[in-house]
């Protein structure tokens, strides 16, 4: 009788904990739902639960000539497809190379691309603005693209690679003695294999364009070509206080459909990410 | 013998054949592989050598004179050119030095096994070899030069600038820029107002990175096991609510937090503080800035670790705790002797990784206050870290020369913990297991 009435006080203490973590979590996401759907635009006179909702910053965000919002999207997605295909092209690739290969200066290369991926992108900002501007890339999606992909190069063949190594070789070895070559290996066997870890890379390199407004304010100068981002970054920058409901709206936008595929892929990811960085 | 016996072997040695000949020789590109009577591939280098020191030396060479001297007449050199081409063909003359000594070796090793008397390979079976034992070279070098450009080249140019006078009042192209040393590192450590800033922002980012990423896995750590006693409910609803901040972007929920933060019209103290008859001035008080932006931090960061956690509780076998039952060990118990090793060891490296992050975590500090509140006396923000100080010295005062002194004493932190993790992880201790 002692015991039960014991565990029940625990169990009710971990729900408790629960919900205050539960308010923690909820209170900014609520708080910034319900922005984007006052009526009205300062945040001085805004209420957590508006007197009456309204859609109109949305409608804004699309309808108005002012509003370059679905503009942005579509830059966006551009840069995201285009990251992330050829980042899991070239990821997948290399990491092949570097978790089958021995050769000459694979050791060297691994450390290098392990020193690399430790640096930020953001210290080499004046050499690559100096550097694009050079070959003429300044303003470019192609520019941009090009910083993401080899930025994230470093640290993404790392991941891929920790998962490679533990697929056994004997897969590869057998398939050999049946005369598969380099590139039926790498697509018929390994590839398959490390789905989860493809994944991974496929959906980081995919968000990375949405989530960073950094590279594209050094990159971007016209104002056609903002990603989503940088777009609402400066938006918001101009007057935070007075376009703060339109900005909520907007991010929503994006949160809405990012938080989705996350928690969709949850465990694929926890998966991939756990199995390639603690085996590797 | 056997060898030769098993692939066939039937020509002569050639034992007046001389190895070091043939690498004397291929300091013309191709003259040593002719000796050696490979003629296809002796040709083929010779004219592609021959042309490539025809057509890059004399630019290379201008690039790296350039580099040393930084031009002359502000008029007509613009030192950031000269620089950025400079930089460049350093870095392609070690890639050509470098190919260059390849092609010494290829001599000296082929007129070796000439010697020895191994069969010169035909001009297909050649190609078929290299494609058999150059796959990883055709992968990894062309992805190296690219990130040597996007990568390697910019740390360089950092690096170079951290010697340079280059700032707002010197810069080009209505000024050149001239070499000065070790003169921005004398200024950092002992001009008052940068020695000064330089301390407090080191200081911070130390307190920082090791606060706000030990609570996070803390937190985390401290939920999961909660959650994951057999007695909750509702596990999957719990788990997803708590990794919702990780999915949502921080881009958009750090500036939701500057809103709610701010010190008039902020949700914080409007809605919970003022009932307490307090306003917290979160943006303006270095103390009180510094404490919201470790309690985001901790916000947005725990769910990561907290999932990773969770898989690993999952994964650890109940005959574990069985056992212990058995032996009458305590609940504390347990938890320091089976699930703290467990979870540690699995997910160490990636814990280690969030510190890393955390020491880089440009994008909170300047979404939330942009480094601020400023201090008087210093040129750096209260909650500047290394990267957000960078940054502004870079971006808003222009002070270039200073921001890459800077980075390169960040960079070394960075190298070491580098190493650190070098020697650590698993994957070069068991490298060669397979």
């Amino acid at each position: 009788m002692k015991a039960s009435k014991r565990s029940a006080l625990e169990v009710s203490g971990i729900y408790l904990v629960v919900l205050i973590m539960f308010a923690v979590i909820l209170y900014p996401l609520v708080w910034a739902f319900s922005m984007s759907l006052n009526p009205g635009t300062s945040l001085f006179a805004l209420k957590l639960i508006p007197d009456n909702w309204s859609l109109e910053h949305y409608r804004w965000l699309f309808t108005n000539p002012r509003s370059d919002y679905a503009l942005w999207y579509k830059n966006t997605l551009i840069v995201a497809f285009a990251n992330g295909i050829a980042s899991v092209c070239l990821v997948t690739i290399l990491a092949y190379a570097f978790s089958r290969f021995r050769f000459v200066g694979r050791k060297n290369s691994i450390y290098t691309f392990l020193l690399l991926q430790m640096f930020p992108v953001l210290m080499g900002m004046v050499a690559i603005y100096l550097l694009l501007n050079t070959v003429n890339l300044l303003d470019t999606f192609t520019g941009l693209i090009l910083i993401y992909v080899f930025g994230g190069l470093p640290m993404n063949v790392f991941l891929v690679k920790g998962y490679l190594d533990t697929i056994p070789r004997d897969l590869d070895e057998s398939a050999k003695m049946d005369g598969a070559g380099y590139m039926t290996i790498f697509f018929r066997i390994l590839i398959p294999l490390a789905k989860p870890i493809v994944a991974v890379v496929a959906l980081f390199t995919f968000m990375a364009p949405f989530f960073d407004f950094l590279t594209p304010r050094i990159i971007i100068r016209s104002p056609e070509k903002f990603t989503l981002a940088l777009g609402l970054y400066n938006f918001i920058n101009d007057k935070f206080a007075n376009n703060f409901t339109i900005f909520a709206a907007g991010t929503i936008l994006i949160a809405l459909p990012i938080a989705t595929v996350f928690l969709l892929l949850q465990r694929y990811l926890i998966s991939g990410l756990a199995d390639g960085a603690t085996k590797g | 013998m056997d060898i030769k016996n098993a692939i066939g072997e039937q020509r002569p040695s050639y034992s007046g054949h001389n190895p070091a000949w043939a690498a004397l020789l291929s300091v013309v590109p191709g003259l040593g592989q002719l000796y050696n009577r490979r003629w296809i591939k002796g040709v083929l280098l010779l004219v592609f050598g021959l042309s490539l020191i025809y057509t890059l030396s004399v630019p290379l060479f201008n690039g790296i004179v350039g580099l040393i001297g930084l031009g002359d007449d502000p008029e007509l050199d613009d030192s950031r050119t000269l620089l950025v081409q400079g930089i460049l063909s350093v870095i392609l003359t070690v890639i050509l030095l470098g190919l260059y000594a390849l092609n010494l070796n290829d001599a000296y090793r082929d007129a070796k096994k000439r010697q020895a008397g191994v069969r010169t390979p035909s001009v297909r079976q050649a190609f078929h070899d290299s494609w058999e034992h150059g796959f990883p070279y055709f992968v990894v070098i062309p992805n190296f030069i690219m990130m040597a450009l996007i990568v390697i080249f910019p740390l360089l140019f950092m690096i170079s600038l951290a010697f340079t006078n280059y700032n707002l009042y010197n810069s080009p192209p209505a000024h050149l820029l001239d070499w000065v040393g070790f003169a921005n590192f004398k200024a950092l450590f002992t001009e008052a107002v940068w020695s000064k800033s330089l301390l407090s922002v080191l200081a911070w980012t130390v307190v920082w990175t090791l606060v706000a990423t030990t609570l996070q896995i803390t937190l985390a750590f401290f939920l999961a096991v909660l959650i994951n006693d057999s007695r909750v409910r509702f596990k999957k609803l719990i788990r997803t609510v708590f990794i919702l901040p990780w999915a949502v972007p921080s881009f958009m929920t750090v500036l939701v937090f500057a809103a709610m933060f701010n010190d008039n019209f902020g949700a914080i103290n409007r809605d919970i503080f003022s009932h307490f008859g307090v306003m917290i001035p979160w943006l303006s008080d270095p103390l009180w800035a510094r404490i919201a932006i470790i309690g985001i931090q901790v916000w947005l960061g725990f769910p990561y670790v907290f999932t990773l956690i969770t898989g690993v509780l999952q994964s650890i076998s109940k005959d574990w705790y069985e056992a212990a039952d058995v032996d009458g060990g305590s609940r504390w118990k347990k938890f320091r002797y089976i699930t703290m090793p467990h979870v540690l060891y699995a997910t160490a490296p990636l814990l280690i990784m969030q510190y890393s992050q955390n020491f880089n975590n440009f994008n909170l500090i300047y979404l939330f206050n942009k480094g601020g509140p400023p201090v008087s006396g210093q040129n750096s923000g209260a909650t500047d870290i290394l990267i957000s100080w960078v940054y502004s010295l870079t971006f808003n005062e222009n002070n270039y020369k200073m921001a890459a002194a800077i980075s390169i004493i960040m960079g070394i932190v960075v190298a070491a913990f580098a190493f650190y993790q070098f020697r650590r992880t698993r994957s070069f201790r068991e490298e060669d297991m397979y």
